[in-house]
C-alpha cells in the first residue's frame, strides 16, 4: 500500500452535506479512500450512512460539497458514476428477481459493452464477440463469489446469503475501482458472515478499494483498514480500527450512557477487537 | 390447470381404482361406438349428425377422444412408469375423461340451442353423454400416479422431426377446419375438443416431450411453422372470406408483437398503442395513389413502409420523451389519452377544423392494391391449380412482415438491450445504479414498438382498402393488450396464439356478438385467477406465478443435480 500513497486517493469526498428540507442528514462529511483500502462506515441507525452512500453514487445530489473519484469530479448520475468505476450494493437487496443469477451479472456488464440494436438484430461479429465475453465474465464472477452452482437459478429463489453475494458479483461485473457495500452481512449467520469477510478480502486483493457500511462491530474491526464513525450526520471520528474502537464517544454514541445497558454492550465492543 | 379442486381424495382413489378403470373403459367404449349413431334429429344442427354408421367430423372427434381414453387406460394399466422418463398415462386419461364430458355437453347444448330444445337430441346423443359421464366419473376414481417427467427423454432425430411434422400438419388442418366452420356451435365444439386434446397432452407430459423435441430441433420447427403458415392459403380454395380473416389475424399479431416489446420486455404499460398502427396506416394511405390522397408525392411502397414506420416512431418519441420519466399508472394514463388524441386529431384534419389531410371521419378510401416489382396484389393467381385470391397475396406479405418482427423481437430479447429492458421492468432504480441507461432504453423500446406498428399499419392500409379514424379506438388497444396477457407476456408463441384467438373468435362467434365483451372480460378474469402467466408462458414467468408449485421446482432441482452429477462424472 505504500506504493500507492503517492497517488491521489481513489475517492475524496469533501464537505458533503445533504439536507432534506430542515433536516440535515449528512453534515459536511469528509472521506478519503486510498486505492486497495477497506474503509468501514459505522454509526447508529439514522446516522446518515446510507444517505452518504447515495450522495456518493449519484442517487442524491448533495446540497453542497464535492466528490472526486479517480482524480475527476463525479457527475451526479448513477449511470455515470458506475461508468466512472464506482459500483454499489443495496441495504435491502435489490436484485432483478425474475432473472437468473447469470443474467443479473450480465446486466452488470451493460455499461462496459456497447452492442447496439442493429448489430444485435443482425448478429454481427461484434455482437457475438461481446456476448461471449459477457458470458465468460459473468461465469467467472459467479465463480469468484462462490455461486458457480446456481448460475441458472432465478435470483429470487436464492438463499439470503447467496442473494447478497450475487449483488456483489453484479457490482463487480461493472469493472469498478471502488465497491460500496451497504450492510453486506445484514441477516447473515456467523458462518455466512465469515464467508463475506473472506470475499471482501478477496475483492481487496484484486486491487479494488472497498467501502463497507456495517453494524457488526466484530466484522468491521477485523476487516477494515480504516473506520469512519458517523453520528447524526457528522463525522465523530475517523481512524484505524483500534483508535475508533477505544474512543469513548463511539461507545457512547452506539450504546448511550444509560447505566443499565452500558456494560454489557461495552463488553461486546471490547471483544470485537482485532485480537479477538 | 393444477388447481382443479379434488373431488375424490387419494385414499378413495386407492380403493376405487379398479372399479374406476372399468367404469371409465365402459365410457370410452360408448364414446367410440355412439358416433356411428345419429345424435340429432335435424341435419341443420352443427355438422349433420343424423346419419347412421357414418360419423360427422364432430362425432369423429368424440370417437377419437374415446379411443385415446381407452388407449391411455390400457397403457396406464400395463406399463409400469419409468424412473428417469415418465409419461403419466392415467393423468392423461383423467384429462381425456373431463375433456370428453365438456365436449359432448357442448355438442348437445349446441344442438338444443340451434334446434330449440333438448328434445332434438336423439337417444344416440344421450348415449354419448352417458359414455362421457362414465368416462369422467371413472377417471376421477382412478389413481393418477406420479407427475410426468420427460425433460431427460432421448428422442431420436428422425422421430423428433416426424413429431414436428405431425404437429404442424395437425395445426394446418386444424386451423383450416376451424376457419371453414360457419356454424358457431361447431366452432365452439371444435374449440372444446382442442382444449381436451391439449389438456391430455399437458397431463401426460406429451407437451413436455414436444417442448424437448422443439428445443432439439429449433430450426426445423421454425422453418416448418413458416411452411405451414405459407401453405395455409392453399387450403382455402381461393375463398377470400376466410383469407380476409387470416389477414386481419396477421396484422393483429404483428401489432401485438410490437406491443410485446414495450409491455412484455420493458414493462411499460401502453394503452394507446393502436395509435401507432393508425399513424402508419394513415401515412401509407396519404402517400398512396388513392384518388383521395391529400399529398402529391407517391413513392414506391418500400419507401412508404419506411416513412410510415418513421412517422409512427417519431410520434412515439414525441409522446415518450416527456412521459417516460413517469412510470407505471401515470404512463398508462398518458398513453391512453394519447390514443384518443390521435383518433380525434385524425377526425379533425378534415379541412374544416384544420388542414385537410385525412378527410376527417370519412378517412381515405379507394387505396389501390400494392404493386411490388410488377406483382399486383389485387390479382388472382393460380398456383398448382389452386386459386389464390387478393387476400392470399397480402397474407404472404404479412407473413414476411410478422417473420421480420419476430426476428427483431427475439434477437433484441437475447441481447444486452433485452437484458437491460427486463432489468428495468424488474427494478428501475437498481438497473440505473448498475449502469443501465434506463431512460434511453425506455425511449428506444417505445420508438421501436411504434416503428414496428407503423410498418404493420402501412400494409394494413392497402389490405383494408380504406383507412378511417374510427378503426383506431381505445378498444383495439385494449384487445392488443389482452392478446398479450392472454397468450403470455414477453413470449413469441404465446402472443401469436393470443392474437389469433382474440381476432378469430369474434369472427366465428357472431351469434354471441352482443356478449362478446362480456365473454372476453370473463375469460380474462378467469385467466388471471387460474393461469396468470398466460396460455404459453415463458419459463421465467411460470416460476414467478407458481412458486408454490413444488412439482416443478422439484423437477428442476432434480435436473440440475443430475447435470451437476454428470459433469462430475465426466471430469
Amino acid at each position: 500500500m505504500t506504493a500507492t500513497t503517492v497517488e491521489e486517493p481513489i475517492l475524496v469526498a469533501e464537505n458533503v452535506t445533504m439536507r432534506f428540507g430542515g433536516l440535515t442528514a449528512v453534515d459536511s462529511v469528509d472521506l478519503r479512500v486510498e486505492r486497495g483500502q477497506i474503509m468501514g462506515l459505522i454509526g447508529p441507525n439514522g446516522a446518515g450512512k446510507t444517505t452518504f452512500f447515495n450522495c456518493l453514487t449519484g442517487l442524491y445530489v448533495p446540497t453542497s460539497g464535492r466528490v472526486r473519484f479517480d482524480s475527476a469530479v463525479l457527475p451526479p448520475k448513477p449511470r455515470k458514476v458506475v461508468q466512472a468505476g464506482m459500483a454499489r450494493t443495496f441495504q435491502n437487496i435489490r436484485l432483478f428477481g425474475n432473472m437468473t443469477a447469470m443474467e443479473n451479472v450480465m446486466v452488470g456488464r451493460y455499461c462496459r459493452t456497447s452492442a447496439g440494436a442493429l448489430t444485435s438484430v443482425i448478429r454481427g461479429p461484434k455482437f457475438r464477440r461481446e456476448e461471449q465475453q459477457t458470458r465468460d465474465r459473468a461465469v467467472e464472477l459467479l465463480g469468484f463469489v462462490g455461486l458457480g452452482n446456481v448460475v441458472e437459478h432465478l435470483a429470487r429463489n436464492l438463499s439470503y446469503g447467496d442473494q447478497r453475494r450475487l449483488e456483489i458479483a453484479r457490482a463487480l461485473a461493472t469493472d469498478p475501482k471502488l465497491v460500496l457495500l451497504d450492510e453486506p452481512t445484514a441477516g447473515m449467520n456467523p458462518q455466512e458472515t465469515r464467508q463475506a469477510e473472506e470475499l471482501i478480502f478477496k475483492i481487496r486483493d484484486l486491487g479494488l478499494a472497498v467501502v463497507v457500511i456495517e453494524h457488526d462491530m466484530r466484522f468491521i474491526f477485523s476487516l477494515c483498514d480504516r473506520v469512519l464513525c458517523l453520528v447524526q450526520g457528522r463525522v465523530l471520528i475517523e481512524g484505524t480500527p483500534e483508535e475508533v474502537q477505544s474512543d469513548p464517544r463511539v461507545i457512547e454514541a452506539y450504546i448511550g450512557t444509560g447505566p443499565q445497558d452500558g456494560p454489557a454492550l461495552e463488553a461486546e465492543l471490547d471483544e470485537g477487537g482485532p485480537g479477538a | 390447470m393444477r388447481r382443479i379442486p379434488r373431488l375424490v381424495t387419494p385414499a378413495q382413489q386407492e380403493r376405487f381404482h379398479r372399479p374406476g378403470q372399468i367404469v371409465a373403459a365402459v365410457g370410452g367404449l360408448l364414446l367410440t361406438v355412439t358416433p356411428f349413431l345419429p345424435w340429432a334429429f335435424d341435419s341443420a344442427a352443427l355438422d349433420d349428425m343424423t346419419v347412421y354408421g357414418y360419423p360427422s367430423p364432430l362425432q369423429l372427434m368424440a370417437l377419437l377422444l374415446g379411443v385415446v381414453m381407452l388407449a391411455l387406460l390400457a397403457v396406464g394399466e400395463w406399463l409400469r412408469p419409468g424412473r428417469r422418463v415418465r409419461i403419466a398415462w392415467n393423468r392423461g386419461a383423467k384429462a381425456a375423461g373431463t375433456g370428453a364430458l365438456v365436449f359432448v355437453a357442448v355438442i348437445l347444448a349446441a344442438v338444443a340451442l340451434e334446434l330449440g330444445g333438448l328434445v332434438n337430441v336423439t337417444p344416440g346423443g344421450w348415449l354419448a353423454l352417458l359414455g362421457a359421464l362414465a368416462a369422467f366419473v371413472g377417471t376421477r376414481l382412478i389413481v393418477g400416479g406420479p407427475p410426468p417427467a420427460v425433460e431427460r427423454a432421448k428422442v431420436p432425430g428422425w422421430a423428433g422431426i416426424l413429431v414436428i411434422a405431425a404437429v404442424m400438419a395437425v395445426v394446418l388442418f386444424g386451423s383450416a377446419y376451424a376457419l371453414n366452420q360457419d356454424d358457431g356451435g361447431t366452432f365452439v365444439a371444435f374449440l372444446s375438443f382442442l382444449g381436451a386434446v391439449i389438456a391430455v397432452l399437458f397431463r401426460t407430459g406429451g407437451m413436455g416431450l414436444i417442448t424437448v423435441i422443439a428445443r432439439a430441433h429449433r430450426k426445423v420447427l421454425i422453418l416448418s411453422a413458416f411452411v405451414v403458415a405459407f401453405l395455409f392459403p392453399f387450403t382455402q380454395n381461393g375463398s377470400d372470406a376466410n383469407m380476409s380473416i387470416a389477414t386481419q389475424v396477421l396484422i393483429f399479431a404483428a401489432t401485438a408483437m410490437g406491443l410485446n416489446i414495450v409491455v412484455g420486455l420493458a414493462g411499460l404499460l401502453d394503452l394507446g398503442y393502436i395509435a401507432f398502427l393508425g399513424a402508419g396506416a394513415f401515412t401509407a394511405a396519404i402517400l398512396s395513389s388513392s384518388a383521395f390522397s391529400t399529398v402529391s408525392w407517391h413513392p414506391p411502397f418500400i419507401v412508404v413502409v419506411l416513412v410510415s414506420g418513421t412517422v409512427a416512431a417519431t410520434l412515439g418519441l414525441i409522446i415518450g420523451t416527456p412521459t417516460l420519466r413517469v412510470s407505471g399508472d401515470y404512463l398508462a394514463i398518458v398513453t391512453l389519452a394519447f390514443g384518443e388524441i390521435f383518433r380525434i386529431s385524425m377526425n379533425n384534419l378534415d379541412g374544416t377544423n384544420g388542414p385537410n389531410l385525412t378527410h376527417g371521419t370519412n378517412g381515405i378510401p379507394g387505396i389501390p392494391d400494392l404493386e411490388i416489382l410488377g406483382f399486383n396484389f389485387g390479382d388472382t393467381h393460380t398456383v398448382f391449380g389452386i386459386t389464390l385470391g387478393r387476400f392470399s397475396n397480402y397474407f404472404f406479405l404479412l407473413l414476411f412482415v410478422v417473420a421480420v418482427i419476430i426476428l427483431i423481437f427475439v434477437r433484441l430479447n437475447n441481447s444486452r438491450i433485452g437484458r437491460g429492458w427486463v432489468a428495468i421492468r424488474e427494478d428501475e432504480k437498481a438497473a440505473e445504479a448498475m449502469g443501465v441507461n434506463v431512460f434511453g432504453l425506455k425511449i428506444f423500446a417505445f420508438a421501436c414498438g411504434a416503428f414496428l406498428a407503423g410498418v404493420a399499419g402501412s400494409v394494413k392500409a392497402h389490405a383494408d382498402i380504406s383507412v378511417t379514424p374510427d378503426q383506431y379506438v381505445f378498444l383495439e388497444s385494449a384487445f392488443l393488450l389482452a392478446a398479450i396477457v392472454l397468450g403470455g407476456m414477453g413470449t413469441v408463441l404465446g402472443v401469436l396464439v393470443g392474437a389469433t384467438l382474440l381476432k378469430l373468435m369474434p369472427e366465428k362467434l357472431r351469434f354471441v356478438s352482443d356478449y362478446r365483451l362480456l365473454i372476453f372480460g370473463l375469460l380474462l378474469v378467469l385467466m388471471m385467477r387460474f393461469r396468470p402467466e398466460g396460455l404459453v408462458p415463458n419459463e421465467r414467468r411460470q416460476l414467478e406465478f407458481h412458486e408454490e408449485d413444488t412439482e416443478l421446482a422439484a423437477r428442476i432441482e432434480e435436473e440440475l443435480e443430475e447435470t451437476g452429477a454428470m459433469k462430475e462424472a465426466t471430469r
